[in-house]
């Protein structure tokens, strides 16, 4: 591998000052590869929204944050040291399958607490904890339905449950995979605000995978485009599958300031919605690696190239 | 529009005719037995084939409320008591065997290795094929039939609970780590709770086999039981008491089967959806 940095002055420091450094990060399947030299640092409290034509690979990527799958080469580090399997340093919300049926919605949420301690221990704090959690519920509006399980619940009230769920267990980032995908329209706008709500007093730091653009533009401080429509020196016709790179890193807005419903109404919104369409999601459209619009200040990229083939045993 | 109230995919057979349905079946049943019964008498008297209801009424009121001279024991109850410590032993250690075994299996790759392809192998073996061996390792008491009813069914529930497992989808697993459960934890408070109801299920299909073995190992070697009965009387042609312990098998087979699904309706009720 050959190294040569580019985009910011002092890597270092770049990877001490953030919660999450993702560096020379391929993934390969046997011979086709998927994600090909992504290098992405989050800073805390960041709302980093991801999108890309589908088969991307973000959610490759997100798996590779948590630790349900490793990396065939390159380094994912939080807060400095390399990850492990998944543990509680990192909270997941998926499309589904985030709540355990078995659980009333309530339990749900204690569950993470009640894991984690001895009965007696837990015998001890249940009551703090329920009231904590029912405090939650109330403000998702939930409060009647605390004794539900999750069939009885509608798919946005699951979502707000499986939201609160991983927020309840303190992770130091919390990863959304397409979390509101599987919600009409309605639903989807009221759990969008009520995330920002509990992102803008949490100082959480999200990773947010999305498919909608939209959604995307609208909700995070930062914006990353995962691509495989681009162009570089490589023949493409020797590849056998393109892997996909950052193509777009933008700046949206800062740390801590969820963006008002309106700004979805202007034409500045639109013009940023089309260029990236265009830049990202067009497979006619193939910009070569020069030209990617990575603008946000803490983006890098590092020249390095990938000998290829087998996954490390 | 009327939807039709027998026939086709769309019928809506209603409360009334729903329950005329069910009780149709058992009636015919009951009525053939009773002409072929009252014309077979008819012709002999002492025909044993066919006994009347008042001869199995009677010869039941013998062997639940008379106790054997040598004994002291009244054989109807003594059989029944047996017979069901037998089941209850063998089933529950299948049932407790297979979901430890099963879930642990479709948790843990290595033990799936190691295990899997040796549990396949040994749930084809036949189990009656080695009842003469258990008879001879283990003697012909209590253990060698407790253990053939064991045998008979822990593969099946082992293999059951190891598919219901792998079927759980696998982000509950990561979930349940991102929320700082440990890998015990997982399989123990996470994954086991969802399997319950499913292996309540599946020892409910499982007690017919279970039923099986145990008549099968009772008629070759015991000296009480409801099998042991039903086999004792043969030589007699005693039908007015083999068909009465045939129903009472069926009525207790029934009621456990029922009692089972209620239990998981009631228990579970995340379950049946």
């Amino acid at each position: 591998m050959v190294h040569e940095v580019k985009g910011v002055n002092d890597l270092e420091k770049l990877k001490t000052g953030s919660i999450l450094h993702i560096q020379d990060v391929y993934k390969a399947y046997g011979d086709n590869l998927i994600l090909d030299d992504i290098d992405l640092s989050i800073a805390p409290g960041e709302f980093c929204a991801v999108v890309g034509p589908s088969g991307c690979g973000k959610s490759t990527l997100l798996r590779l944050i948590l630790g349900q799958e490793r990396t065939t080469t390159g380094q994912v580090l939080l807060n400095g040291s390399p990850i492990g399997s998944p543990d509680k340093d990192r909270g997941i919300v998926y499309q589904k399958y985030s709540l355990f049926p078995n659980l009333r919605a309530l339990d749900n949420i204690l569950f993470g607490h009640r894991l984690r301690m001895w009965p007696w221990q837990w015998g001890a704090r249940k009551k703090e904890l329920t009231e904590k959690a029912m405090v939650f519920l109330r403000r998702a509006g939930m409060e009647n339905h605390s004794h539900k399980y999750p069939h009885q619940l509608s798919g946005g009230q699951q979502q707000r449950v499986a939201v609160i769920q991983a927020l309840f267990s303190r992770p130091k980032i919390l990863l959304m995979d397409e979390p509101f995908s599987a919600l009409d329209p309605g639903a989807r706008e009221d759990m969008q605000m009520f995330l920002l709500e509990l992102w803008e007093e949490s100082r959480l730091t999200i990773f947010f995978v999305t498919h909608d653009l939209e959604e995307a533009a609208y909700m995070g401080t930062r914006l990353v485009a995962l691509s495989q429509y681009y162009s570089d020196e490589r023949d493409p016709a020797e590849l056998k599958k393109i892997g996909a790179k950052v193509v777009v890193d933008l700046h949206l807005r800062e740390i801590g300031q969820a963006a008002s419903p309106q700004v979805k109404t202007t034409a500045q919104f639109g013009q940023l919605i089309q260029d990236i369409r265009r830049d990202a999601f067009d497979p006619g459209y193939r910009q070569h690696v020069k030209d990617f619009s990575l603008n946000h200040p803490h983006s890098f990229y590092t020249l390095s190239s990938y000998e290829g083939g087998e996954e490390p045993t | 529009m009327k939807y039709p109230r027998l026939f086709g995919l769309h019928a809506r057979p209603g409360p009334y005719l729903h329950w005329v349905l069910v009780a149709l079946p058992f009636a015919f049943m009951i009525c053939a037995y009773l002409i072929s019964s009252h014309k077979m008498l008819a012709e002999n008297p002492n025909a044993k084939l066919l006994p009347s209801v008042a001869k199995m009424a009677e010869a039941t009121a013998r062997l639940a409320t008379e106790p054997d001279p040598r004994t002291g024991q009244y054989p109807f109850w003594q059989d029944t008591v047996s017979s069901l410590q037998r089941l209850g032993m063998g089933i529950v250690s299948a049932a407790i065997v297979g979901l430890l075994l099963g879930i642990n299996m479709a948790m843990f790759p290595g033990l799936n290795s190691l295990a899997r392809a040796f549990v396949t192998f040994l749930s084809i073996i036949p189990p009656l094929a080695v009842l003469p061996v258990l008879f001879i390792v283990f003697g012909v008491d209590e253990t060698a039939k407790v253990i053939l009813i064991f045998v008979g069914s822990v593969f099946v529930i082992t293999r059951d609970i190891f598919l219901a497992t792998l079927a759980l989808p696998k982000e509950q697993v990561t979930k349940a780590l991102s929320l700082g459960a440990s890998q015990l934890g997982v399989v123990y408070r996470v994954i086991l709770p969802q399997v319950m109801p499913r292996l309540f299920n599946t020892t409910r299909l499982t007690l017919g086999a279970a039923w099986l073995f145990l008549i099968a190992a009772e008629a070759i070697a015991s000296t009480e039981g409801l099998g042991y009965r039903i086999y004792l009387m043969r030589r007699y042609m005693a039908m007015d008491v083999i068909l009465p312990y045939v129903c009472w098998i069926t009525l207790i087979g029934y009621t456990l089967d029922l009692g089972l699904r209620l239990w998981v309706g009631w228990r579970y009720p995340w379950y049946t959806k």
